[in-house]
């Protein structure tokens, strides 16, 4: 297949988000001619949904907040699982990262002094959140937007051409990163050699030949069926990486946010930014009571409010009174709603009470809150200076990820793969504090590009794409159009066409019911049973009409990469006996202290061909525990013992 | 909107709840050229247009093209023309037609087809490439900006822009007038220079940049006979005749015409 167009580049970054803009802008910047691929267009891609703000330590609001008071809450809300190292990197980047928007044009809401105001968030100690309202996300995607087009200016006084050293190829698709062949492999497993893509308009393929890749792009959310993320959260990046031969690890935290819409059913699980209990919002059930007194677990007992009136009173005084529970990380807000509901305590469409109307004046809530008003007015009906909303848990984000150096960001055994933000794991432990995601886009983001840059610099020759992975990926990208009635070698594979939509509807059924907010395991060994049988039958996924713009036949591909990333969330929660963050047992409700520097570390369990995917009595993943290097000492030291002593085992406190 | 507030308060009258069949008109077809295709389908209690079009996709046209994303009028990717006025799809309640009407869908008509709703939207990237970006002030590192709320107001409401691009969809220079695209930026991108010579902190004029004049000179202010059509479309509600084009519109002329009057005012304003 000799006739598919190649282009040559030095860097390609998949994904146009916060991490993949933010990362092609350092790799331009350090000289790199620089791709962009992005499935949606440019400006559209998921982190525009982020609505609260960055979080980082600027000390704007309270003079006491510093990196070490943020990192201690990072590692806190991710329940110590965290890599140390990027959550310290992370705490201490923040600030110039969010700095450096202002110098390419963002405008954040300011402090009375005229500095950037910073507002409080869930498990965060000091107001930190540089924001913008409620649409934080929109002005950070348009802002390093901007940067790239100003880049492209100046490329364009010099050479001639905006598209000269950084390029944006808007609605493609990659479908493969290919790897230079080792030892006469057909997959591969050596160093990068590009990326096989298609262009979702025409239906044409390509090849980017570049000897580093940055995966950007972003989470798995489409594979259960309420959540918070748009269609492009496929866990494609995911996919990639462990196509290409790159583990992925804690794949079984998993975050529901607490206050996703419940109702109507059209817009179930669309966010309702946690901005709105930052701000003095609470949550209440049918009986008209704040029940998140109640649920106040004991590694917190000590930072949260025991009545409503101290839990008031920190909005105004918070050195004197502590934080009200509704500001508990997101994973104990979510379990406590699921809980409220299931006791039979919910509101009329399933969910509870989040009330703003009665807590503050209808024009400060307008002021502050200016998205969520809009939200609820038009798809809702419901005006939220005059009455509560009613909220529920929706899937929101993924903690685990490509197993990435937490300085570099290079992924662990594919030489010239990097992957940053969401796709990316390890900096937020088991629960990713709110805030935290923007800055970890622009933190990782920046690294990733910096160290893919440095990496091709230092090469002395590059790899070539393998005429026989761009063959194999083309055949499988195409095996859609021919799915009916085809007979293929496995028995298994042999039946009628299957309709994508219908797939995808089902294991986003299953991955809700069975791998939800709660699990247990004879609900898991049914999810991994299901997905198998979904994935032989994903193998005949047929599509109508042609390559143009075929939404059907998009999905058809997609759907290898949600069925890949379900089975490994699937079996590292059965595999991980506790619950932490975003991953509740009900059979083991605990946390349990010997689990704590455990990774679990998910890899394809036959790289070299497709022969497990066609049997659905096989797994395609292979499961392995790997313990976390001990935390740096002075970082420990930043705790207090008896803290300290409720996360790590005793061998680990007197190590 | 009287007319759409009626409609909605008859489909939500007692017993009207619960599904019911709809009669959609989409347009199909491509650079080739198409038509409008008939479909009856369901219709469930508080859908929006994008999710009849997803259902439609689902069973009965599965290779019906739509761009989308977000679904909650945050990304400014589904835009359409729905019964011929520029619309985002996913805020396009159900509950404002009547449950007899036939809802037409049409991709947006400024712009060249792709196939079926999806256009060639790549007009407006070409014009945002050729506005001058954010100076930034030379004696000002990171960290060391400060801005009054007040004054970051004005550009922030600009910047609340989702780029739908339905603004420029609807804008009469450009609707039905291709041989004005050339000179013409559309009110997305002449606010976007509003935005930038209303940001307190840009330093374009030290740096030569005369963001009013070009406005007028290569971006084709004077097009506009502000007849607002633009701002009635904009699902951010933002006022982009009076608070962008208008003003935009004032400075120009005040610079074309006295330049000293103008360099007074900035001076005024930068010191206060």
């Amino acid at each position: 297949m000799a006739h598919v167009d190649r282009q040559t580049w030095d860097v390609v970054v998949v994904g146009a988000g916060g991490a993949g803009l933010r990362a092609a802008i350092e790799a331009r910047e350090a000289g790199m001619r620089t791709a962009v691929i992005c499935k949606s267009l440019f400006g559209k891609a998921h982190t525009v949904m982020a609505e609260g703000g960055i979080a980082a330590s600027m000390g704007n609001a309270n003079e006491h907040d510093n990196w070490q008071v943020h990192f201690r809450d990072t590692m806190r809300g991710g329940k110590f699982l965290n890599h140390w190292r990027m959550a310290e990197l992370h705490a201490r980047e923040a600030p110039d990262r969010v700095w450096e928007l202002e110098t390419w044009g963002a405008l954040f809401d300011r402090t009375p002094d005229g500095r950037i105001s910073q507002r409080n968030f869930g498990g965060h100690e000091y107001p930190r959140l540089a924001h913008v309202g409620d649409r934080t996300g929109l002005e950070l995607i348009r802002t390093l937007q901007q940067k790239i087009v100003s880049l492209q200016q100046e490329d364009e006084k010099e050479f001639g051409a905006y598209d000269a050293r950084l390029k944006v190829f808007q609605e493609c698709t990659v479908t493969r990163v290919l790897t230079e062949s080792k030892s006469g492999s057909a997959t591969g497993s050596g160093k990068v050699s590009g990326t096989f893509c298609y262009e979702r308009e025409s239906g044409r393929f390509f090849v980017l030949e570049a000897p580093a890749v940055v995966l950007a792009t972003g989470g798995i959310g489409k594979s259960f069926k309420v959540t918070s993320n748009s269609w492009e959260y496929t866990g494609d990046g995911h996919a990639l990486a462990l196509l290409a031969g790159a583990p992925l690890i804690n794949m079984e935290f998993v975050q529901f946010h607490p206050t996703g819409m419940v109702w109507p059913p059209s817009v179930k699980g669309i966010l309702v930014t946690e901005s709105v209990r930052g701000d003095g919002g609470v949550l209440r059930n049918s009986d008209g009571k704040r029940f998140m007194f109640g649920y106040i677990p004991d590694v917190f007992k000590e930072k949260y409010a025991e009545t409503e009136d101290e839990g008031d009173r920190w909005y105004e005084d918070p050195d004197h009174n502590r934080r009200p529970p509704e500001l508990l990380p997101r994973d104990e807000v979510a379990r406590a709603i699921n809980a409220e509901v299931k006791a039979g305590r919910g509101s009329p469409h399933g969910g509870v009470f989040l009330d703003v109307s009665t807590r503050m004046p209808a024009e400060v809530i307008k002021r502050r809150l200016p998205s969520m008003h809009h939200q609820f007015k038009e798809l809702a009906d419901v005006d939220i200076t005059a009455e509560p909303m009613e909220v529920g848990p929706t899937c929101h984000y993924v903690m685990g990820g490509v197993d990435v150096d937490p300085d570099t960001a290079a992924a662990t055994g594919v030489p010239g793969l990097f992957a940053a933000g969401e796709v990316a794991g390890g900096m937020h432990g088991s629960n990713r504090l709110g805030g935290n995601s923007l800055s970890d886009l622009l933190v990782f983001g920046r690294r990733a590009g910096l160290y893919a840059a440095e990496y091709v610099t230092g090469l002395t020759a590059r790899p070539a794409a393998d005429p026989l992975q761009i063959d194999a990926a083309e055949a499988e990208a195409l095996r859609p159009f021919s799915a009916e009635g085809e007979e293929r070698e496995g028995a298994a594979d042999r039946g009628p066409a299957e309709n994508p939509y219908t797939l995808h509807q089902e294991l986003q059924q299953a991955m809700n019911d069975l791998v939800g907010i709660i699990r247990k395991e004879s609900e898991m060994f049914e999810a991994l049973k299901r997905l198998a049988d979904l994935r032989v039958r994903a193998r005949r996924a047929g599509v109508e009409g042609h390559r143009q713009y075929n939404p059907g036949w998009h999905l058809a591909i997609d759907l290898r990469n949600m069925l890949l990333v379900s089975e490994c969330v699937a079996r590292a929660a059965l595999e991980r006996e506790e619950s932490r963050g975003g991953h509740t047992r009900d059979d083991h409700p605990a946390m349990d202290r010997s689990w704590r520097n455990i990774n679990l570390v998910c890899e394809l369990a036959d790289p070299q061909g497709d022969a497990r995917a066609a049997d659905p009595s096989l797994g395609q993943i292979r499961l392995a525990r790997r313990e976390t290097p001990p935390i740096r000492r002075d970082l420990l030291e930043l705790f207090e013992k008896d803290e300290l002593a409720k996360y790590l085992t005793d061998e680990e406190l007197t190590r | 909107m009287t007319e759409q507030q009626t409609a909605q308060h008859v489909a939500e009258q007692p017993g009207a709840s619960g599904a019911y069949q709809a009669h959609f008109r989409v347009w199909r077809g491509d650079t080739d050229g198409g038509a409008l295709s008939d479909f009856t389908v369901e219709v469930h209690e508080g859908e929006v247009v994008l999710d009849i079009i997803h259902r439609l996709q689902a069973t009965q046209a599965p290779d019906l093209a739509v761009r989308w994303n977000c679904k909650a009028g945050k990304c400014g990717s589904c835009s359409a023309e729905i019964n011929g006025r520029p619309r985002l799809m996913c805020m396009t309640r159900m509950s404002v037609f009547e449950r007899t009407e036939t809802i037409t869908v049409t991709p947006m008509r400024a712009f060249p087809v792709v196939r079926d709703l999806v256009t060639d939207v790549s007009f407006n990237y070409a014009k945002a490439r050729e506005i001058p970006a954010f100076v930034p002030p030379p004696e000002l590192g990171p960290g060391e900006y400060r801005m009054q709320q007040e004054d970051v107001g004005r550009s922030q409401e600009f910047r609340k822009c989702i780029e739908c691009f339905l603004c420029q969809d609807t804008c009469h220079v450009v609707r039905d007038h291709e041989e004005n695209k050339a000179a013409f930026a559309g009110p997305r991108f002449l606010m976007r220079i509003a935005e930038l010579d209303m940001h307190p902190l840009d330093a374009a004029p030290e740096s030569g940049i005369d963001r009013k004049r070009t406005a007028q000179d290569e971006h084709g202010l004077g097009y506009c006979n502000i007849t607002k059509c633009c701002t009635e479309v904009c699902p951010e509600h933002i006022k982009i005749t009076d608070n962008a084009l208008i003003p935009l519109k004032e400075r120009a002329a005040d610079r074309k015409y006295d330049p000293l009057v103008w360099l007074g005012n900035k001076i005024r304003r930068r010191t206060e």
